[in-house]
């Protein structure tokens, strides 16, 4: 089990390898339902940073995967065109964008739920290894409460960094997720 | 209800990658957490990922040579290899992404502002997806060291960006791959991050004349290795 290959950081030229044209895309541009999350990723400094890669991986609005691997089985999506995956690269402002709609809630193994979310990568230059974290829902107050992944962290306001925010008067179904990668409001990243 | 949901676990590598703190790599200094990582379950979103594969490349992806009206400035390499899991199962129909600088060192983007040449002829971008055993062929130029301000007279050893998927979230890698006899290895704070030098070790490649095409390109070989699961899983119901 020792032979892993190591990881290195994406350095600060990933845009010449990973970006591409449809990438935020979750779900094609048009879907109805579909919504955006948007949200600026900033150094210790608090300066934005306009070189690193955000990508998303979550269940469809039926709480499946299409994928081997989830015990009730593969199942594609109602939702034609749905990738369950998203990549934006920051641009100069630090900002990224993905465009998808709400996964179901998920069961976990011993009997509890997790509310909806969306797993979460970070590359950028700086970062030997990827960071992930997780963006949960403002409007879910109560699957959250019950969800056994933010239950383990017992400080309220460091849970809060989990939580996209709604967009104000950006329209129903705009949120916000900004990751704070070092200092005193750091976002929660996991060990998986 | 979910009682029985049982699902693979990947082991959690020990001492393989760097620290995310590495304050010899002084980027790290501003963008690594403080904070420890929380210890996450490998439950549904974690065990399955996306399956990315034939959709997402060409046939002309994996040629980094013939992309432009003429052949790039450079050593012709051709690099061969096999994504394997931990346990040494072939991880077929994933998707590789490379990118690298040019023979002289220089990236064709625009934040690169080391003064060498910009070549016409190569983007350094490329992409393929591994056959059903696992094995990847691309065919590049060899990349050139540069210099950067990490620290006095800093300079990067030869080498290609790698980025892979795997077959579930938790395998998500995205590293470098490093070339034979660097003299630049002692004093690159990016591949001494890696504590284990054994496992530094697994980042380079491998010269094979075997594979080196007479009168045309040298022959590189890596293998790129990612996380395994536990053997017992299947034999432990998680229904608590």
């Amino acid at each position: 089990m020792g032979d892993v290959t190591p990881s290195q950081t994406v350095g600060p030229f990933l845009a010449l390898g990973l970006p591409w044209p449809d990438g935020p895309f979750v779900v094609p541009q048009g879907t109805p339902g579909a919504f955006t999350i948007t949200g600026r990723v900033y150094d210790a400094a608090g300066d934005p940073v306009p070189d690193a890669l955000v990508e998303t991986w979550q269940a469809d609005e039926r709480s499946r995967f299409g994928h081997p691997d989830d015990p009730r089985g593969a199942a594609s999506s109602a939702v034609p065109g749905f990738r369950g995956f998203g990549r934006c690269p920051t641009d100069a402002a630090g900002e990224y964008r993905i465009v998808t709609i709400r996964p179901g809630p998920l069961p976990s193994p011993g009997g509890g739920t997790e509310a909806p979310h969306l797993d979460v990568s970070i590359f950028a230059r700086g970062l030997l290894d990827r960071l992930v974290t997780r963006i949960y829902f403002p409007d879910e107050a109560e699957a959250n409460a019950a969800d056994p992944v933010l239950a383990a962290i017992a400080e309220p306001a460091i849970r809060a960094t989990l939580i996209a925010s709604p967009v104000e008067g950006g329209g129903p179904g705009r949120f916000r997720f900004d990751i704070r990668l070092r200092g005193e409001r750091e976002t929660v990243f996991f060990d998986v | 209800m979910s009682d029985g949901l049982v699902l693979p676990s990947y082991r959690r590598p020990d001492s393989v990658h760097p620290p995310l703190n590495s304050p010899e790599y002084r980027s790290s200094q501003l963008r690594a957490p403080l904070r420890p990582l929380v210890p996450m379950p490998q439950w549904l979103t974690e065990v399955t990922g996306p399956l990315l594969g034939a959709e997402r490349v060409t046939a002309a992806d994996a040629d980094l040579t013939t992309r432009h009206a003429g052949e790039p400035i450079g050593e012709r390499v051709v690099l061969t290899g096999r994504v394997l899991d931990s346990d040494g199962r072939p991880v077929s129909g994933t998707l590789i992404e490379i990118w690298q600088a040019n023979a002289a060192g220089r990236y064709n983007h625009p934040v690169d502002n080391h003064p060498a040449p910009i070549d016409p002829n190569f983007d350094g971008g490329g992409r393929c997806v591994t056959d059903s055993e696992g094995r990847y062929k691309f065919v590049t130029i060899k990349p050139g060291p540069y210099p950067w301000r990490n620290h006095h007279n800093a300079w990067r050893p030869a080498h290609i960006h790698f980025s892979l998927f795997g077959r579930a979230f938790t395998q998500r890698l995205v590293t470098q791959m490093y070339f034979p006899g660097d003299p630049l290895f002692a004093q690159d704070p990016i591949f001494n991050s890696v504590p284990d030098p054994k496992a530094r070790e697994r980042m380079i490649a491998s010269f094979r004349l075997d594979q080196t095409v007479p009168d045309w390109a040298l022959g590189f070989e890596w293998d790129i290795v990612l996380r395994g699961r536990d053997a017992t899983v299947f034999e432990t119901r998680a229904d608590v």
